[in-house]
């Protein structure tokens, strides 16, 4: 009777575990249509970008044919040519890529940074975290597009890596005080007192134990950080201070539209850059803010 | 209070001191120098010419007796001249100034007016269709970045519809001072600050729907309703008046934003202010200039995060107490 009873409160204590993190993120996806549909498109569009890119030849696209200058989309050309007679959807594409490309390794740095900076500052506490906070304080007070602009025309033989560097100066600080406050939280939990009574060292502990707790918040950070990213980069290459021009960016695509002649009359040349931008940040915004609930359980739809 | 001031405003000196060697620093790292750019195009002068020239200017002193020499003008006020316009910068500044500082405001107005109504709405009839569509605005607005939707906007009201002029700030024809004067001014500012306002409404709108339904459900306001007050009075007297004060909190971030998007702004829509001043001075090298215009831009932000804590601090008076 007794073996029974037992078996029974098993299974249902089985039947009410907490379902996984994937399995939380796939329920809140599924319950919001927009955003499933979002990500569906997004996947498609980042996986046909990248496929198709890798059969493009940069240079036969880049080459200039005075004979077909600014022609509408046709057959051959899709999306028409530019002034020099290139063609716009090969530019597409490309600019695509190295755009995505960027955004991403850009976010990869800004949030090792941010992540690095913050959870020593809000972990250790005391001078270091009075420290950090006030170059960070420093920072966020700084008109930063303008300072990275004169960073970008200062830099002799600039390159991509430059790019990614100046901006990773910059874009950290906002993370490092999201993680900073989070850790803040998360250091005052029991399971950190108990492993530092225990003798783990900290490392082990910020390693090991905060950190992988806070990773549903990086995660949800570095989405919506992505397509910030993209932002602020194809932005400023609109402006020209952005990637060099032998890397194409969907910015520089769109800057030809500063011609009023080209704004009013080619609209093949700019407009399916700006409309594949907001596209694609819409995309992963709406990604981002499903992850954002499925990591507040307070929020969750699903 | 007033210490609390004081304490803020002595707090700015050492971050713009910081800020001026900083953009000093860089601006004299920037390739060329203005006097060589400036006679570029002459390949009759002597080099032992432009050389004398460029003592004379004192571009050859050790960086930091050049700092000194540039940051005591700074302090009496001088800014320097261009070298490019070769004029005073204080002139060159002049109108693009007061233009930039006319936008600002124009956005800011627009940004509150649109903001505050729809936060309110969303509010107070939560989860309604009139909610789900400003959440809605709020997710894409929040998306979108601002010179894609301002190429947009530029392209369909003012190339395709033809609606408002597609660069300027005021119609070159008209005479100063007339009324037609200010009817084509406000022509030209209407579709770059609604462009602005429109994105720059996201914090606004979130925070007031947050706070209004957070007190709706609080206890005085219970009370209000169980002593028969009608519904209306209820939002203006007893929930409004304590969700809208704080929102005057984010006057400073708005005003630093509004600064870095002007960039943008003004060069997708020609107008000539110092986001379009600065763009063009970097790519002519006119350094002097883009000193002081991000020197300009630090202590704008500076005052604006400066504001929103004064207003902060007496609204919340917790904030004060623990400084």
């Amino acid at each position: 009777m007794n073996s029974v009873d037992l078996n029974v409160e098993q299974k249902e204590t089985e039947k009410i575990e907490a379902p996984t993190g994937l399995a939380v993120i796939w329920r809140e996806l599924i319950k919001d249509k927009l955003a499933l549909f979002s990500f569906v498109l997004l996947i498609g569009l980042v996986l046909f970008i990248y496929i198709y890119s890798f059969f493009l030849n940069q240079d036969e696209i880049t080459k200039i044919d005075l004979m077909n200058i600014f022609a509408r989309p046709n057959a051959q050309n899709w999306l028409g040519t530019d002034y020099g007679g290139r063609d716009v959807f090969g530019q597409l594409i490309i600019g695509a890529r190295n755009s995505l490309t960027i955004g991403f390794l850009i976010t990869l740095t800004t949030s090792l940074i941010g992540i690095t900076l913050g959870v020593i500052s809000g972990y250790f506490g005391g001078w270091v975290d009075y420290v950090i906070m006030r170059f960070i304080d420093f920072i966020l007070v700084l008109p930063t597009l303008m300072i990275v602009i004169v960073f970008v025309s200062i830099v002799p033989d600039y390159n991509v890596f430059h790019f990614i560097f100046i901006m990773s100066l910059f874009y950290w600080t906002s993370k490092a005080r999201l993680i900073r406050s989070k850790t803040l939280a998360e250091r005052e939990l029991d399971y950190v007192s108990a492993s530092k009574t225990l003798g783990t060292p900290d490392w082990k502990i910020i390693l090991f134990q905060v950190l992988p707790n806070l990773s549903s918040i990086i995660i949800v950070n570095m989405t919506l950080n992505l397509a910030g990213n993209i932002g602020i980069e194809t932005g400023l290459s609109y402006l020209g201070f952005g990637l060099p021009e032998s890397v194409p960016s969907l910015g520089t695509l769109i800057s030809y539209s500063t011609n009023p002649d080209v704004m009013q009359n080619k609209w093949w040349v700019w407009l399916p850059a700006a409309l594949l931008i907001l596209v694609l940040m819409l995309c992963i915004n709406f990604v981002g803010q499903a992850l954002k609930r499925a990591a507040d359980a307070r929020q969750r739809l699903g | 209070m007033v210490k609390y001031i004081f304490k803020r405003v002595l707090a700015m000196i050492p971050q713009l001191f910081i800020l001026s060697i900083l953009v000093f620093l860089l601006t004299k790292a920037m390739p060329g120098d203005p006097i060589s750019q400036a006679f570029i195009g002459n390949p009759n002068l002597d080099p032992a010419v432009l050389e004398e020239l460029k003592e004379k200017a004192g571009l050859n002193d050790p960086w930091h007796i050049q700092y000194v020499r540039w940051i005591s003008r700074l302090i009496q006020g001088d800014l320097g001249n261009s070298y490019v316009h070769k004029i005073s910068i204080a002139k060159l500044l002049g109108d693009r100034f007061s233009n930039t500082i006319i936008l600002g405001l124009a956005t800011l107005v627009l940004t509150y007016l649109i903001a505050i109504p729809l936060g309110i709405i969303a509010g107070r009839y939560q989860d309604s269709w009139a909610d789900k569509m400003i959440v809605g605005y709020n997710y894409v607005s929040y998306a979108v970045p601002l010179f894609v939707f301002a190429l947009l906007m530029l392209f369909i009201f003012g190339f395709r519809l033809g609606l408002v002029p597609t660069s300027g700030s005021v119609d070159p024809q008209v005479t100063k001072g007339t009324m037609e004067y200010y009817l084509s001014r406000l022509h030209h500012l209407i579709l770059p600050a609604t462009t602005a306002a429109l994105l720059s409404t996201v914090g606004t709108i979130q925070y007031l729907r947050n706070e209004i339904i957070d007190t709706k459900y609080k206890d005085f306001v219970k009370t209000a309703r169980a002593k028969g007050t009608s519904e209306k009075v209820v939002y203006n007297r007893h929930i409004l008046r304590n969700s809208l004060l704080p929102i005057a909190a984010f006057l400073g971030t708005d005003i630093v934003n509004i600064l870095g998007g002007s960039i943008f702004i003004e060069q997708i829509f020609g107008y000539p202010g110092i986001g379009q001043l600065f763009v063009s001075s970097i790519l002519q090298r006119d350094y002097s200039v883009v000193v002081v215009l991000v020197m300009l831009s630090g202590f704008l932000a500076l005052l604006g995060t400066l504001l929103s804590d004064i207003i902060l601090s007496i609204v919340d008076p917790r904030i004060r107490l623990e400084d």
